[in-house]
């Protein structure tokens, strides 16, 4: 301090007294904060112009044709169309989903989580996996194309609800691993001591004590892949799904699912004399699968939220 | 207690046959299902690989690019120009990421650095919900919306229907993705750094700047990587709202219409009276392959920088 000139040190005092007293315009930390906030007003818009311009003309149709637009078929009349096939289609695929994707899924984040060794092979499981989770839809409708279309045609005859249910089975499942592996990963490892503890053996600790613990991130998790699947339309181009004309809906015949409709429907050119257009109906389809899709995720994301407050309470 | 062995071996210790039967069981099963995931990988790169042979053995990969003076990509006449449709993705996908990456990344730093508890709650979830939309109703917008009310009037194209319409429709489909992904990076960042540039006399914007973004780049870059993937993989809104169904010549422009790699691969196996054998069939499993690797490459790039992130905290 002694070596501190006073004159440099009152200069240094005055510096500080300031920086300290006056209020500055940090221009730069304004702009930047503006600019974000921007962003975030920007990304909020979107969706809200989306929803409106989605909401906006599926008005008409929910108003002049109430629920026959539920349970009409799909054709070339946007006055007579009707969803009724879509949801057919898209319920079996649902249902295909939890039969086929949450059992597997579940037994393979099991075994990676509880049973693997820390091998090469776990590693090379574990990183492609993750891979498949990265892979396009579109190309899980190849795969379906060749192998549930083509290959199991006698158990599926072909391009049918099955071979979509398959499919999309196939396109979730990687995710559903994921989702409840990390919802394994999250079980204190003293609930698992405590039932080796007691004598119990490996699958009884996992199915007594993990496994229940574990339940509702894999429930979480398992309930927005469905809304993905739901929402997927790509891999059932591919399959097949029915576009134009479909009179009957079966398991083993011709299929449609809910978003095929909007994708149909949107590109069809309108009909002179019909009082609606087809822009109308397919947006009226996005608003009856926009709104599945957000029950889904609405319901998995309260009930996340309902066990992490119940946890961190006790 | 006189009937025990004096001596207790491994053998005791292992418990009833049943009951290891049964563990054995379990474990095969679970096993069976992890290696699942690697028979589907299999199948899937046996598939694209054997139908993609089989193209190339129709049209040799010499033909894949169109030199004459109209060059595209016409299927039904035996015309495929593999330039046309990389385009396709390239621009559509470049005008994808102008639009994801500021507001992506943008919503990311204001969550991470900016909003308080409570705008982050509410924030939050909207952006899931926007997570959450079908790519095909986000196609729908960008053919009856972004096309007609938004480009249109902006940039007064040709065509109503053109790359730029859908690109910012792709766009808006991986804002999301972005932001969560850079927002877990910027989140991973240690607080003692923002404290530590707070005690130098750093302000708020200077840390978030100098310190927080560069210590989060590499999660950023995976953010930005892994949504360059999902760009060029989205299907459905290139297929709506890319202009074409099925073909058309090769285009550069923003302003044209266009074809993606995987629009061209939807109308490949979307035509109704094809034969299902000639080659505008089987270069679905081309287009497929072509599209697999360029995705798979990105996203073990991406996955590589995520992993740097993790290490580095």
């Amino acid at each position: 301090m002694a070596l501190v000139a006073p004159s440099v040190r009152t200069s240094t005092q005055e510096e500080v007294r300031r920086s300290l007293t006056t209020r500055d315009r940090n221009i730069a930390g304004l702009v930047l904060q503006v600019v974000l906030l921007i962003a975030v007003m920007m990304t909020l818009l979107i969706l809200f112009t989306l929803l409106v311009r989605l909401i906006g003309p599926a008005l008409p149709v929910f108003g002049d044709r109430g629920t026959a637009f539920l349970t009409g078929t799909i054709g070339s009349n946007p006055d007579e169309v009707g969803i009724w096939p879509g949801i057919y289609g898209s319920f079996f695929i649902g249902l295909g989903i939890l039969a086929i994707s949450i059992p597997l899924g579940v037994a393979a984040a099991i075994y990676l989580e509880e049973y693997a060794h820390d091998t090469r092979f776990t590693r090379f499981i574990v990183v492609n996996i993750r891979n498949l989770a990265g892979v396009p839809a579109v190309i899980y409708g190849v795969l379906g194309l060749t192998i549930f279309v083509g290959w199991l045609d006698p158990v599926t005859s072909g391009k049918t609800v099955i071979a979509a249910a398959l499919t999309l089975a196939v396109l979730v499942l990687p995710i559903i691993i994921i989702t409840s592996s990390e919802a394994i990963r999250a079980v204190p490892q003293g609930l698992r001591d405590a039932g080796y503890g007691v004598g119990a053996s490996k699958w009884e600790v996992t199915r007594d004590h993990v496994l229940p613990y574990a339940a509702p991130g894999i429930l979480t998790g398992t309930v927005l892949s469905l809304a993905r699947a739901l929402g997927e339309a790509a891999p059932l181009i591919l399959i097949g799904a029915i576009t134009g004309l479909l009179p009957a809906t079966s398991l083993d015949g011709p299929f449609t699912a809910l978003p095929m409709t909007i994708y149909s429907w949107s590109a069809k050119a309108d009909v002179a004399g019909a009082d609606l257009r087809f822009e109308n109906v397919a947006a009226a389809a996005g608003v009856v699968l926009l709104a599945l899709v957000l029950l889904f995720n609405v319901f998995a994301v309260y009930f996340r939220n309902r066990f992490e407050k119940k946890r961190t309470g006790t | 207690m006189s009937a025990t062995p004096a001596t207790l071996t491994v053998h005791d210790l292992l418990g009833d046959k049943k009951r290891r039967n049964r563990e054995a069981r379990m474990r095969f099963l679970f096993r069976l299902a992890a290696v699942l995931s690697v028979v589907v990988s299999g199948l899937i790169l046996f598939t694209l690989l054997r139908g993609a042979i089989d193209f190339l053995r129709l049209v040799p990969f010499g033909d894949l690019v169109d030199d004459s003076t109209a060059p595209g990509w016409f299927p039904r006449r035996e015309r495929f120009d593999l330039p046309t449709v990389v385009l396709g993705s390239v621009v559509m996908g470049s005008i994808a990421m102008v639009v994801a990456v500021p507001f992506g990344l943008g919503t990311a730093i204001y969550l991470s650095e900016y909003a308080s508890p409570r705008t982050r709650r509410i924030i939050k979830p909207i952006i899931e919900v926007l997570a959450g939309i079908p790519s095909v109703v986000v196609g729908y917008f960008a053919l009856k919306f972004i096309a007609p009310d938004i480009v249109g009037p902006l940039f007064d194209p040709d065509k109503v229907q053109n790359m730029l319409a859908a690109g910012i429709g792709i766009g808006i489909l991986i804002i999301p993705i972005m932001a969560s992904v850079s927002e877990d990076a910027l989140s991973a960042v240690p607080q003692s750094l923002r404290e530590a540039s707070y005690g130098v006399g750093a302000r708020k914007s200077a840390t978030v700047a100098r310190v927080v973004i560069p210590a989060a780049v590499s999660g950023i870059v995976a953010a930005f990587i892994i949504a360059v993937s999902r760009a060029i993989g989205e299907t459905m809104v290139a297929t709506m709202a890319g202009g074409l169904d099925g073909s058309g010549p090769r285009a550069v422009s923003p302003l044209d219409p266009g074809l993606s790699i995987t629009a061209a691969l939807t109308n490949a196996a979307g035509g109704t009276d094809q034969v299902k054998d000639g080659a505008p069939f089987q270069v679905l499993f081309f287009l497929g392959l072509v599209l697999f690797l360029a995705t798979m490459l990105l996203n073990t790039i991406g996955n590589r920088f995520v992993r740097r992130v993790r290490q580095k905290y």
